[in-house]
């Protein structure tokens, strides 16, 4: 066990300062720079865009500055946004509730009702809920989020007035039903695709699992048909599910990019967007590093999930 | 919009909200004393814009979303009004010449400031905090967004708490207008600290009719009226200045009511039609100081030939473009100054469109159809490059009509757009483009001075610093300009630059096609929402406004 773990993060630092490096590389030749955009401002000039890139130190050369970031980063020093000045952890952290609120509903929503759907449609392969069940998934998975999105607002938000046409509440309520009110329309929105891919997911997992020799010695043992199906069909057809989940772990910074653009949501996702906008490396930095290290720990995190799950996998 | 029951209790609408503090407001009226010095501020308004405010101190580098915020929490010695005079703030008496507080030769200066005037933390302010905000511009560690014109200030003297007193190594005229942008920050704030990073810079303190009160990143800011404030100060009590990236659902909110004042980029022209018929709603053009120019570098071999820039404006169907691709709202202009400006030359010839007259144009000055039909002349066709921001689609459409209708004079343009990185870095600033869409705030605030973008010295390109990037480069003109900087008097001034704006028209270093008109939106019911041509920001005046 402790080899497995020394093995795995020593891999996660290797991957991590990898995607650093890359990143920083790529970020930093795109033309332009965080200072290409003030350049329209009234009266500026570009004496005075040279003197401020110097103060910055965007000067150095980038290996110099690369360097210097990561230095600071191990120290725990992730740098400060160009935007606001506020410490990229900070920023990060203010913004990662907000995802974390979104993605959490959503994702509950998903995974239920993807495992209900996936299941029953396993059960009753080629019935007309398992017609309906596959034409709508590929319904879902063809719809694009964004268009989702505004027909909902349109209807629920302009013609009905029954949800709010986004935030994620109203200045000055706050209170737990003005989040609640507010999440429905964009987790439901959010969770279509996901409901989609996990219900495909289990229902192919499920229909594995249903023709195993201990379903068969389970029915044989004269089981009620509800544990059958609760212990020894769900419970294995989920073990392909902690990994898909796992995997799903760092899409929390891009997954909602979309949703929380059309819902007006402050999220990591817009936070990226926005950042990339203005050129905020630091920030743009500190969500690579962010979803890189959650990548690494979603995987850690499937795989011992997996093995807690079915005891005939052993890690090491 | 249907309002339901169910709608309402959980969304209590605006005015539902407003009413409510109205009663309370009511009955903390009846309890006070009668005759007091001033209304209390009640009530709130949400302002919805396309981007978001992240600087706080206002002489970090900025972009002009930040200015809202800064207006509201801060103030200027004198503010610049709508007409374009200026407005006492800070101090008792805006200087001039007539009243002394600027020398004849225009360096001495001295100003008092008003008493009883005090910061949002209390502390008193003082003529040290003035003498503090104009050294921190030269501060050579400080990231100061721009120095011009405080860089000439030599000495400051504080003569007492209410009193100081400048000179400056030469007379500057645009100094006015850089002081009425010019916010006072607090000495205090600053103690100690590298200004950089003060705390001061994430949680500000002012002397504005609003003060700080919180910020969620990414959704908004809020802001409350202050009780102490030294004039009339605001009547609505709380601003909420909220973030909406996408315009389209920024217009989505404003409709449902979640929003109560579109600013910034406002209502995009598409949707204006639909929006003048908004019930309960206000919505207004409002022109602001961009003129949208096809700028052309002086510096490409053909460009250069006046004959042929002559004739590309002589190309060009400026009222199809206006009324096919932007709706009929911005207003046609012959120059690069707003016409609502005081400087403003009503009588430069004004444009036709009369593609046969540029051919002719063009035949007499030698370039002649080659093979392609497209005119060449001495070996050099007349064919160059325009680009803009990739993803403005009104500007790629605009681009392509004109490419059409040079192509029938024989001229050759290509289009490569870039992302707006790339755009204004270099490409733009270095001269590197052969001509550009390019959307030009030429003046700093009513200030006429465009010595900046058209002296032979703001040429990047040639080693000089400005924005220049049109490489404009005449004697006569740098003369002018020089003349028009040094001279105070707004009267002395106007025929200068009446004569630098027929210069310009005659010289065409960028083909003048309009002056942007922004569409506005608010609520009925919002009062004293009135636009400034003067400043970058449409709520530059939140103190002013008040609901019906």
């Amino acid at each position: 066990m402790i080899r497995f773990l020394t093995h795995r993060t020593l891999q996660g630092i290797v991957l991590i300062l990898i995607v650093s490096m890359i990143g920083f590389t790529v970020i930093n030749l795109a033309p332009g720079g965080p200072l290409s955009q003030y350049a329209m401002t009234p009266g500026m000039s570009q004496q005075d865009l040279d003197r401020i890139a110097h103060q910055m130190g965007l000067d150095r050369p980038i290996p110099v500055q690369y360097l210097d970031w990561l230095v600071n980063m191990v120290s725990g020093d992730w740098g400060k946004s160009y935007r606001d000045q506020s410490p990229v952890l900070d920023v990060v952290w203010r913004h990662m509730w907000a995802t974390l609120l979104l993605m959490g509903t959503s994702t509950a929503i998903a995974v239920a009702l993807g495992t209900l759907i996936g299941v029953l449609g396993a059960l009753k392969r080629y019935s007309v809920f398992d017609y309906m069940a596959t034409v709508g998934a590929m319904i879902a998975l063809s719809i694009p989020t964004f268009w989702f999105g505004l027909v909902a607002i349109f209807f629920f938000s302009l013609e009905l007035g029954w949800l709010p046409a986004g935030n994620m509440y109203t200045v000055g309520d706050q209170s737990f039903s003005d989040y609640a009110i507010h999440l429905i329309m964009p987790s439901i929105v959010l969770a279509l695709v996901n409901v989609a891919i996990w219900s495909r997911y289990m229902r192919a997992s499920t229909l594995d699992v249903m023709d195993q020799d201990y379903v068969r010695t389970a029915r044989a043992k004269g089981l009620p048909r509800w544990r059958i199906v609760s212990a020894h069909i769900v419970r294995n057809a989920l073990i392909p599910m902690i990994t898909l989940a796992g995997l799903q772990l760092p899409t929390i910074i891009g997954g909602a990019l979309v949703t929380e653009t059309v819902f007006t949501w402050p999220g990591l996702g817009r936070l990226f967007i926005d950042s990339l906008g203005y050129n905020d490396y630091p920030v743009i930095m500190g969500l690579l590093m962010f979803s890189a290290i959650l990548t690494v720990i979603g995987n850690f995190l499937a795989d011992i999930g997996v093995a807690l799950a079915d005891p005939r996998i052993r890690l090491g | 919009m249907t309002n339901t029951p169910f709608k309402d209790l959980t969304h209590p609408s605006r005015r539902g909200f407003l009413g409510m503090t109205m009663l309370t407001a009511a009955g903390l009226g009846l309890s006070g004393l009668p005759g007091a010095a001033r209304a209390q501020a009640t009530g709130q308004v949400i302002v919805g814009i396309s981007q978001e405010p992240t600087v706080f101190n206002p002489h970090l580098l900025h972009i002009e979303v930040d200015e809202g915020i800064h207006w509201a929490i801060f103030d200027p010695l004198f503010s610049v009004e709508p007409d374009g005079s200026f407005a006492p703030r800070l101090v008792t008496e805006v200087p001039s010449i007539e009243n002394g507080g600027i020398s004849e030769d225009g360096t001495e200066w001295k100003i008092t400031l008003k008493e009883g005037v005090t910061w949002h933390d209390g502390t008193p302010l003082t003529a040290e905090d003035v003498k503090f905000t104009l050294e921190l511009q030269k501060d050579p560690d400080f990231r100061a967004a721009r120095r011009t014109g405080h860089e000439l200030i030599e000495e400051i003297t504080v003569v007492s708490d209410t009193e100081l007193t400048w000179k400056m190594s030469s007379a500057f005229a645009p100094y006015m207008a850089i002081l009425s942008w010019t916010f006072i920050v607090p000495k205090h704030a600053f103690d100690g600290v590298d200004p950089n990073e003060a705390p001061f810079n994430q949680s500000p303190i002012g002397t504005g009719p609003y003060k700080w009160d919180s910020r969620a990143p990414g959704d908004n800011i809020q802001l409350v009226a202050y009780p102490d404030y030294h004039g009339d100060g605001a009547s609505i009590e709380r601003i909420v200045v909220k973030y909406v990236p996408d315009l389209t659902v920024l217009y989505t909110q404003f409709k449902t009511g979640d929003i109560d004042v579109i600013a910034l980029q406002g209502i995009s022209p598409d949707h204006y039609a639909e929006a003048s018929t908004l019930e309960g709603k206000t919505v207004q053009l409002v022109p602001v100081g961009t003129v949208e120019t096809l700028s052309l570098n002086l510096g490409n071999p053909v460009l250069a030939d006046k004959a042929v820039r002559e004739a590309l404006y002589l190309g060009v169907d400026k009222t199809t473009i206006l009324e096919a691709l932007y709706y009929g709202l911005p207003t046609p202009t012959e120059t690069y100054m707003p016409q609502q400006s005081f400087y403003y030359n009503p009588d430069l010839p004004g444009h036709v469109y009369d593609p046969e007259a540029g051919k002719a144009l063009l035949d007499e000055a030698g370039w002649v159809p080659g093979g392609d039909g497209i005119r060449e002349k001495d070996g050099q066709r007349l064919s160059f490059i325009c680009s803009t921001t990739a993803g403005n689609h009104v500007r790629e459409q605009m681009q392509q009509f004109l490419q059409q209708s040079w192509k029938e004079m024989g001229i050759e343009m290509e289009i490569s757009n870039l992302p707006p990185a790339v755009m204004w870095a270099d490409h733009w600033m270095q001269s590197q483009f052969d001509m550009a869409v390019a959307g030009i705030i030429f003046l700093t605030g009513p200030d006429p001075d465009t010595t900046n973008y058209m002296s032979t010295d703001s040429i990047n390109a040639q080693g000089g610093a400005g924005q220049n990037t049109f490489q404009v480069s005449i004697p006569e003109l740098d003369e002018l300009l020089k003349k028009g900087a040094t001279t105070v008097s707004p009267e002395a001034r106007k025929p200068i630059y009446a004569e630098i704006q027929s210069m310009i028209r005659e010289e065409l270093p960028f083909l003048p096609l309009f002056q942007r008109n922004e569409v506005r939106g608010h609520l009925e019911g919002l009062q004293g929402y009135e636009p400034n041509i003067n400043v970058r920001i449409t709520f530059w005046n939140m103190q002013d406004w008040s609901w019906a």
